[in-house]
């Protein structure tokens, strides 16, 4: 996760390929849901030495499958071969290649983090800032909770250090395909394989 | 009608045509193998787990059906891994059983107890670990569906004991569903014609086959597309007698140890027409450097492949068969032009091939034996239709260098793992497919070794294979490298040539053994060995140390390096 900066990652089979900066792209895949499978895919990606950056997983509205939101790194290797690989697995029914630019991105932070009388307002009037909200309170700390995209988590999370956070976690980024503007061309890039 | 989960597995295993299962009896297994006795199934009883699986892979190679082994939990599993990883490299359909602690105490460290399914996630294609008796007629459906279609494949199919033992009302899936599976088998019409195109245009083509041409059974259409076009074939190690070795067309093996032709006929190249082959280290040595100058065609079954290695400029997924099917036809229509001329291609070709052939010291008549002519001889004596196994290293390539493939399923090695100790149980396995066939399997003594106890199951099940042990009492490849990169110092590469005694081996295992250390003995020793057909023989050739493999590119060089010895 995302928690301080590129350096602190743990790269998930990058050891083979460390990339100097990290570009990320967006899988949302449809998969079977079987026991098994998410160890499937997480097993091809240190298997073949791609970078995963965050992963969620939940299930869609048909109960048959599971949706997989993972933001790959593509320095570690070309987002053909990861989605081509991926599309081998049995149990993957569907990728569609969201490019962030035309993603809706959403991530939830929970942290904790100090908040002594001398604190307490600035801490509570940033995380109001963010549209965020306090879940629970203790004598010298704060937990809060935002909801947003990735990108205003990690200027919170950035402004939120100032403070000390002492416990902190992120769940990973889940994104749908902007919705077609009249005015403007969407370009089409679904994980087709050939 | 009511089954037990173990009479199900074997009544879906008949219904799938399964003529024979590789395999050992444990624990974990063990009630399936109740009614395997009342079955029409032939058992094979294994001595290891991993020749199970190896003869599981010769018997899938040498008839192109799926392989069958069957195994216990645990630490037969896991002895099963090498095998599995094996067929998924060259692409061979399996269906290894292997047994499972019940459900119940999945999970809890039971005895013989492995997460096999985990474990050989990366090298099957796909498996599955049964959880609920009645879906073992629709799993062991699928099973062979995934492993036999598309880019074919070993999967697993983990079997716990309660399952076994459970009961399910019978049925038979009268189809599959499987969304996620769906293997595209037909080339895209418009990129087709892109390839007819490059192929009239080019003027030093190459067809580059691989081992999905034989996998796919495309060899017939690749003869009459080279035979229309009059363009070369060179057939990796994969695929070796996919175009008779024979056949003017045919140029041989290219790669690391292939013959100056066929791999010089690549690097000059102005259109690779690549079929079923996936720009193994081993053909393309240094990447940026092979083929530099040519275009490349690229069809497989599998679209992963496309553009793994070199991005192609016509990629086709689709079945090499079809799809050269639709080239023939395509040729066949004539509005696309006419061919360019091959013959300045052709003049330089034969010019190499003449230059250029394999070469070692036929003249020696003098112990030891070189290595070489024991293939030369054993091939120029093989009944027709003898099938070849072989190990992994120096006397592997000999064998492909200087045994005069005729056509498709007759050599039958470990190209992609390059697994040690292959030959003998692969060539159990490929005699119990085509019994009619002689099969020779040609071993090193290091690999020999490593599965030869394999041998009394050949003896015991009366499977007559026929072994030769190219004997340079050296791990001979090791041995070759730190010759030419190590500066002659050798580290742990000496085996001794008496140590084993080889010929008491056989005996001891119910098998002729043979021990030939003079030339020329070569011959009578091998019509001996033709001549036996009623159990397994061995014979131990003393062959040249100082023998090495050549020509070879060496490791990370580009092809052009190429070193003729």
């Amino acid at each position: 996760m995302a928690a301080d900066s590129p350096s602190s990652l743990v790269p998930i089979g990058g050891a083979i390929r460390t990339p100097k900066e990290f570009r990320h792209h967006i899988l949302s895949v449809v998969v079977e849901n079987k026991t098994g499978v998410l160890a499937r895919v997480a097993m091809l990606f240190s298997r073949r030495g791609y970078n995963i950056f965050s992963l969620a997983v939940a299930p869609t509205d048909d109960e048959r499958f599971s949706r997989l939101t993972i933001v790959v790194d593509v320095d570690t290797a070309p987002l053909e071969q990861i989605t081509k690989q991926l599309h081998k697995l049995v149990n993957v029914i569907r990728i569609s290649e969201i490019d962030p630019s035309e993603a809706v991105e959403c991530e939830l932070l929970l942290a904790t983090v100090q908040a002594d009388a001398a604190t307490r307002a600035q801490v509570i009037e940033l995380v109001n800032l963010f549209d965020g909200r306090i879940v629970d309170v203790g004598s010298s700390k704060l937990t809060v909770m935002v909801g947003s995209s990735p990108h205003n988590l990690d200027n919170f999370e950035s402004l939120l250090s100032e403070y000390g956070i002492s416990e902190i976690q992120r769940t990973g980024r889940v994104a749908l395909q902007r919705l077609e503007m009249p005015t403007s061309k969407r370009r089409q890039s679904r994980g087709r394989v050939s | 009608m009511k089954l037990t989960g173990a009479q199900a597995l074997i009544k879906s295993l008949e219904l799938q045509g399964v003529e024979a299962i590789f395999g050992l009896p444990g624990g974990a297994i063990l009630p399936v193998y109740d009614p395997l006795l009342e079955s029409s199934i032939r058992h094979i009883l294994v001595r290891h787990e991993q020749g199970a699986g190896h003869m599981a892979e010769g018997y899938a190679q040498a008839t192109g059906r799926p392989g069958v082994a069957m195994v216990t939990s645990g630490p037969a599993a896991t002895n099963i891994v090498t095998p599995l990883a094996d067929a998924y490299m060259d692409s061979i359909p399996l269906v290894v059983i292997t047994g499972q602690v019940a459900a119940s105490v999945i999970g809890s460290d039971a005895f013989q107890e492995a997460d096999t399914t985990g474990i050989t996630m990366s090298i099957t294609k796909h498996n599955w670990l049964i959880t609920d008796p009645y879906d073992i007629p629709r799993i062991v459906r699928e099973a062979f569906h995934v492993a036999t279609t598309g880019r074919p494949g070993p999967v697993v199919i983990d079997f716990p004991k309660d399952i076994a033992t459970g009961e399910l009302e019978w049925y038979w899936p009268k189809s599959i569903d499987l969304p996620g599976y769906r293997p595209t088998t037909k080339g895209h019409p418009k990129m087709i014609r892109e390839a007819l195109s490059l192929i009239l245009q080019a003027e030093r083509p190459v067809i580059y086959a691989g081992g999905g041409v034989i996998r796919g059974r495309a060899c017939e259409e690749l003869v009459a597309f080279a035979e229309r076009t009059g363009i070369p074939v060179v057939t990796t190690l994969m695929a070796r007698g996919a175009i008779p070795d024979s056949h003017h067309l045919c140029l041989g093996m290219p790669g690391m140890h292939g013959n100056y032709t066929a791999v010089t006929s690549l690097q000059r190249a102005d259109l690779l027409i690549t079929l079923g082959a996936r720009f193994d280290d081993r053909v393309t040595g240094k990447v940026s450097a092979f083929a530099p100058n040519a275009k490349v065609i690229h069809v497989d079954i599998d679209p992963a492949e496309l553009g793994k290695i070199r991005r192609p400029d016509v990629p086709i997924v689709g079945d090499v068969r079809q799809v050269v099917a639709e080239f023939l036809r395509g040729l066949g229509e004539g509005d696309l032009g006419q061919q360019a001329d091959l013959a300045p291609w052709w003049a330089q070709l034969e010019q190499w091939r003449k230059a250029y052939p394999y070469t070692y010291d036929r003249t020696n008549e003098a112990p030891p034996i070189k290595p070489q002519f024991v293939v030369e001889t054993l091939n120029r004596m093989a009944p027709p239709d003898t099938i070849l196994a072989s190990g992994v290293g120096q006397h592997q390539m000999w064998s492909s260098q200087y045994w005069s493939f005729e056509g498709p399923n007759r050599w039958i090695n470990s190209g992609g793992l390059g697994t040690m100790g292959f030959a003998i149980p692969a060539a159990i396995g490929a005699k119990v497919g085509r019994p009619e066939s002689t099969v020779w399997a040609i071993d090193g003594d290091g690999c020999f070794q490593m599965t030869a106890q394999e041998l009394v199951t050949a003896t015991t099940e009366r499977i007559p294979i026929k072994v030769a042990i190219l004997n340079n009492a050296y791990l001979g490849m090791v041995r070759q490298w730190q010759e030419m990169f190590y500066e002659e110092r050798y580290s742990e590469v000496y085996l001794s040539p008496d140590l084993p005694d080889y010929v008491k081996w056989a005996e001891a295992m119910g098998c002729v053994g043979m021990k030939v250390e003079d030339p020329s003995e070569v011959e009578s020793a091998i019509a001996k060995a033709n001549s036996i057909d009623d159990r397994p023989v061995v014979i131990d050739f003393r062959t040249d140390t100082s023998e090495k493999v050549f020509p070879m590119v060496p490791s990370g060089h580009s092809n052009d390096d190429i070193v003729l010895g």
